[in-house]
């Protein structure tokens, strides 16, 4: 024995021990059953302690700040800037104009999502250079000694601008009567079709003889991420060597070095990107930002370090916005109800210019508009990308596929409407069963696994379908003025994004893979190195979880790394809900291959053949006499002292893994809501809400809830709050959180959730992600509530955010025998 | 997020917060709780270069029977207006009123006569002690005089008090038993009002005001004297906008907000009556 025997009767498997100053010492092996217990977050005690150090809590000595001037309107010209006054500012360095900085950048800022060869795309540099486009581009770059007075300078830059028309509304974008990107011809950026039909002609063919057809028209409005830490940079060059760090609070601290080095021409290999503790994203920290490509490009021009953090008001002007479209849905069916086709047409609204995935957000929608329904091959799908001169859009929580799941779940309820049967029934009638699956959606995507009535059926039961129905007929009578509803959304979600293959089909300029490392250290304790980046999620806690199971070894033993390109150099990030089934997975594949060379150590030393070994409660044995066995960690320590390895093994424990996964992951679930209406004021009281999500496997059941509660408030927010709103010259009027309307605690319902579990057949945990399924399911499910409240004063629509001024005029509308 | 750079000076009594505003002039500013002016400034809305905070002075914050009425310092926390004992007994409604101003930090921060002074037609308050004919003694370097709430609210965060004044105290009479209600009508919990409704009545006598209808707070005199006159609740809550002018805004139109207003008079009446 090579491993220090003496230590093993010491357990330190208690980080508490260490702390109290005992001896350092190997960890035991020990059997793990973790996964799917619910483990307390070790991310929470800095969070709630205020210990977590967030970019703008960085201390860096004699680093200078900069602000950013913003353009007060959404379309001019730039005639002149006078930057004498604010230069004249004591502690103002520099201020620049878009025009000084022009032979700084390599490239525009990248749009890595050119989804059609003919897609449009106007250059987009960090400040403008002789045109604005939006509320909110930058004009201006100020540099001072400290904050207060470089946001003194921006009151004292004088900017000379002639104003042009604005273009809010995406129809009148359409008619190109003025064009905002001159260059360009056309405030057009893409039409992105996708046609599906068995035979040719079979969509017109079925609308033609269908016997029910429906034609909806939904509106997405804007919506501000409004992540809780506005975002943050900092970039630090290195004394010598010209080598850079940039700390952001990022979503993608990978996509960003690659992207920051392309757009700067710097030589990869001399940045380094770190995002610190980052609080919340929700996609808008996916992104490259102007703000991110000044610091780095300033702090190399001034040898020194740049800084700066976004105002809240800033933040909901300079960082993107989700949402955005206007979606046609068409369904033809059969006299069963059974869908015989379905036709969309969207126009997305891009905003001023596109941003790292503007263009891609609705095409991921796009396979989605099928729902969970077994559907024939005839699907037409059209998207139009048009320009305006708003924020640009992004990807939001869900991206495209929340648009599309409301299309469907709302047109679906309007068919139910059409045809007078519950749309619970139609929903049944519809649903791809169970013993179809795999099931090849009209996409051409194969759905992996799924049991939707199973799912729709528990959520029925905890909402007590049955019992509301009833209860609504003693209450919505006429002269009611408390009106009762109830309403469904059955989802499926397309994510863990994603095969590279698949993405290479779509023209998204990078993959899907995900890259690991697991670390054994000579006395057991792990690094496990992930590519992910998270900002909120819990992966230290679940990919902890995740090692510890495999390995035999407490999570407390294990530490997870992350989110800084010098310590986890490969990744893709954080998003479109991939970490746990592409991240966590990769976690998985490299505890494998670390188990496998400790095993032919194991071998070796055991004297038996490897095959004969096996791998359980973190101790390999002798198949058939278990007491020839040696634990992990008397691997682990052979492997570093390298006295007896067998020939052609290497020393250390270590093993890398990048992982490209065959499909997405789909998760479903049926999400239930019981809405109380006040015809008189228009207020909605959400009495109940019941999600029921399936995600395969569950790594940690409170990290799951926390997300279902997370995803279905933010979907309600859509459903009942929030909106971007616009005046017809641009300006946005919902800047601050008391216009913007994010819901509080008191303001939500008490949420129930529960789960199916039907594990994914193509991964080897069987997970599924998470992270956006509730925002999907919640907005349809309110609306459809509010929709089915309403039902007998004649309202059969109902438009987002489902304000109480929104609900009252459209209860008058109805009544008043208008049309929807 | 960044206020103008302004001077900072404290004041422990009313006589050395009115001779350093005296001296310092129209560019100084009352700091109470700060909870409307510091926003204000964040946003660079507001740029006072000196700030007298007057938020210690000690023996402005009390609550005390005074016979007829209740006497309230103008320094009182909403916290504690909300909570008094004196209030819960005799002036429920502004007690009641108090705890619908924003959420629990707000109301640890906000002041009453910060509330008042700033003439926020939206805020509760003003409304409140309108409703219930509240008088409000200020003082300035000429002395002390008093206002009748019904004669203070000017314009649009303009009130009767000059620039060299401070509100001191609002003195509100018992409502000796009288019904009442306070409605306030949001989209968060914690907002300010789209539209509030202050009402209390006794027998024939009512005194209704209105949140954030106009350019100031309003009082609905028009239905006061419909109940006064024998109408139905619901006749006179019809009259609830007649003597508002409420604005457009991004909750509420004209007609929604007016619309809002008679349904909520109708309601707040209906609970007084009980
Ligand atoms: C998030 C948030 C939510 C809120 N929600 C509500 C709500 O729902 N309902 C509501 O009614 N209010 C609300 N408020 C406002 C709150 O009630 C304020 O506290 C109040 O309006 C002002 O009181 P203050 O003591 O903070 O005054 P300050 O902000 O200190 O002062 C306000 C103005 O009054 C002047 N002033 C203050 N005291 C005096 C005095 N004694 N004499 C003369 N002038 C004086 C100041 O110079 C200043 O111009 C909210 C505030 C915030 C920040």
């Amino acid at each position: 024995m090579h491993w220090l025997p003496q230590h093993r009767q010491v357990d330190t498997r208690s980080r508490e021990r260490d702390i109290k100053g005992r001896i350092m010492t190997i960890t035991e092996n020990m059997p793990t059953k973790i996964i799917g217990t619910r483990l307390l977050r070790r991310e929470d005690p800095p969070l709630l302690t205020g210990e977590a150090k967030f970019t703008n809590d960085l201390n860096i000595p004699g680093a200078l700040h900069l602000a950013v001037l913003r353009s007060p309107y959404a379309h001019a010209r730039i005639v002149s800037i006078n930057t004498a006054a604010a230069l004249a500012i004591p502690g103002v360095v520099a201020v620049y104009a878009g025009k000084d900085l022009q032979s700084t950048w390599a490239g525009p800022m990248p749009c890595a999502w050119p989804v059609t060869p003919e897609m449009k795309n106007p250059p987009h540099f960090p400040l403008a250079i002789d045109k604005v486009c939006y509320v909110g581009d930058g004009v201006a770059a100020v540099l001072a000694t400290n904050e207060t007075a470089s946001r003194d300078a921006l009151d004292a830059i004088d900017v000379e601008y002639e104003p042009l028309k604005a273009v809010v509304d995406l129809e009148e974008a359409l008619s190109d009567k003025t064009i905002i990107h001159e260059g360009l011809g056309t405030n057009k950026s893409y039409i992105w079709n996708l046609k599906v039909e068995a035979t040719e002609g079979c969509v017109d063919a079925a609308f033609a003889a269908a016997k029910y057809k429906v034609k909806e028209r939904y509106v997405q409005q804007r919506l501000l991420p409004m992540a809780m830490e506005t975002r943050a940079v900092a970039a630090v060059p290195q004394p010598f060597g010209g080598d850079i760090t940039l700390y952001s609070s990022t979503q993608v601290p990978h996509i960003l070095k690659v992207m920051t080095a392309l757009t700067l021409g710097i030589p990869e290999h001399q940045m380094r990107v770190v995002a610190p503790s980052v609080g919340g994203g929700f996609g808008s920290k996916l992104n490259v930002y102007a703000e991110e490509l000044l610091c780095t490009a300033l702090a190399r021009k001034h040898n020194t370090p740049v800084r700066w953090v976004e105002e809240r008001s800033e933040n909901s002007q300079a960082t993107i916005h989700g949402r955005g479209q206007i979606q046609t849905i068409e369904l033809a069916a059969d006299d069963s109800g059974k869908i015989t086709a379905v036709r969309v047409r969207i126009i997305a609204d891009m905003g001023a210019y596109l941003q790292l995935v503007t263009p891609g957000v609705p095409i991921l929608g796009a396979f989605l508009y099928a729902g969970v329904y077994d559907i024939p091959q005839a699907y037409d799908f059209s998207c139009t990308g048009v320009f305006t001169t708003l924020t640009p859009t992004d990807a939001y929580r869900g991206a495209g596929r929340p648009e599309a799941t409301y299309a469907i779940e709302r047109a679906i309820e309007a068919l139910a409407h059409s045809m007078k049967i519950d749309s619970f029934e139609l929903r049944k009638r519809n649903f791809i069963k169970k013993e179809q699956f795999p099931y090849t959606a009209f996409s051409g995507l194969t759905y992996d696994s799924g049991d939707h009535l199973l799912a729709a059926e528990k959520a029925a039961k905890i909402a007590d379908y049955a019992g509301i129905r009833a209860q609504q007929e003693k209450q919505n009578v006429p002269g009611a003025t408390k009106r009762l509803g109830i309403g469904m959304t059955s989802y499926f979600e397309m994510c863990g994004l994603a095969p590279s293959r698949v993405l290479a089909s779509l023209n998204y300029s990078a993959g899907g893979w995900e890259a690991a490392t697991v670390r054994i250290l000579p006395t057991n304790k792990v690094q496990v190195v992930t590519g992910t980046s998270p900002h909120g999620q819990g992966h230290e806690t679940s990919w902890a979880m995740i090692a510890a199971e495999k390995l035999g070894i407490s999570p407390d033993d294990i530490d997870v790394l992350h989110s800084d390109t010098a310590i986890a150099p490969l990744g893709l990030d954080t998003y479109g809900s991939r970490s746990l089934p592409v991240g966590g997975v990769a976690v998985a594949l490299a505890c494998d291959k670390v188990i496998d060379k400790a095993k032919r150590i194991a071998a070796h030393q055991l004297e038996c053949a490897a095959e004969d070994l096996e791998f359980a409660n973190g101790t390999f044995s002798v198949k058939g006499s278990p007491d020839r066995a040696l634990p992990l960690a008397a691997i682990a320590f052979a492997a570093f002292t390298a006295h007896n390895l067998p020939d052609g093994v290497e020393p250390n424990l270590e093993a890398q893994v990048s992982y490209d996964p065959p499909n997405f992951s789909w998760p479903f679930g049926t999400h239930m809501c019981v809405v109380e209406v006040d015809t008189e004021t228009g207020a909605v009281k959400v009495l109940k809400y019941v999600a029921v999500d399936d995600c395969g496997v569950q790594i940690n059941p409170l990290i799951v809830e926390g997300q279902v509660h997370g995803g279905v408030i933010q979907g309600l927010a859509q459903a009942l709050f929030e909106e971007a709103v616009y005046d017809s010259d641009g300006n946005l009027k919902t800047t601050t959180l008391a216009e913007y309307l994010v819901p509080a605690a008191s303001d939500v319902p008490p949420i129930t959730t529960d789960f199916t579990v039907t594990p994914s057949p193509t991964n080897q945990l069987g997970v599924k992600g998470i992270g956006e399924a509730g925002t999907i399911g919640a907005a349809p499910t309110v609306i459809n509530a509010i929709v089915d409240a309403l039902a007998g004063l004649g309202v059969t629509n109902m438009a987002m955010p489902a304000s109480p001024q929104t609900v009252w005029n459209t209860i008058n509308n109805a009544t008043r025998g208008g049309k929807k | 997020m960044i206020p103008a750079a302004f001077d900072y000076k404290r004041a422990s009594s009313a006589a050395e917060a009115i001779s350093l505003i005296t001296q310092h002039g129209s560019d100084a500013k009352f700091l109470a709780g700060g909870h409307s002016l510091l926003p204000l400034m964040k946003l660079r809305l507001a740029q006072p270069s000196m700030l007298i905070d007057i938020g210690r002075i000690k023996d402005l914050s009390y609550i005390k029977d005074a016979g007829n009425h209740i006497v309230i310092g103008a320094l009182t926390r909403h916290m504690d207006v909300e909570t008094s004992k004196v209030l819960r007994e005799h002036v429920p409604l502004l007690a009641d009123a108090a705890g619908h101003v924003g959420d629990a930090q707000v109301r640890h921060r906000g002041t009453i006569g910060g509330s008042i002074a700033h003439a926020d037609p939206a805020s509760d308050l003003p409304a409140t002690t309108l409703a219930l004919g509240a008088t409000y003694v200020v003082q300035g370097p000429r002395g002390q005089r008093e206002i009748a709430a019904t004669d203070f609210y000017k314009g649009f965060l303009e009130s009767a008090l000059a620039e060299d004044e401070m509100l001191i105290e609002i003195r509100v009479p018992k409502m000796q038993g009288a019904g009442w209600s306070f409605q306030k009508f949001n989209r968060r919990a914690q907002d300010w009002a789209i539209v509030g409704v202050a009402a209390w009545r006794r027998k024939d006598e009512a005194g209704v005001a209105l949140v954030n209808m106009g350019s100031t707070p309003i009082l609905a005199t028009s239905v006061a004297s419909a109940i006064a006159n024998g109408a139905s609740i619901s006749d006179a809550a019809a009259m609830a906008s007649n003597e508002a002018d409420p604005q457009t805004d991004l909750n509420a139109s004209t007609d929604y907000r007016k619309h809002l207003a008679s349904v909520l008079v109708r309601r707040a009446l209906e609970a007084a009556s009980k």
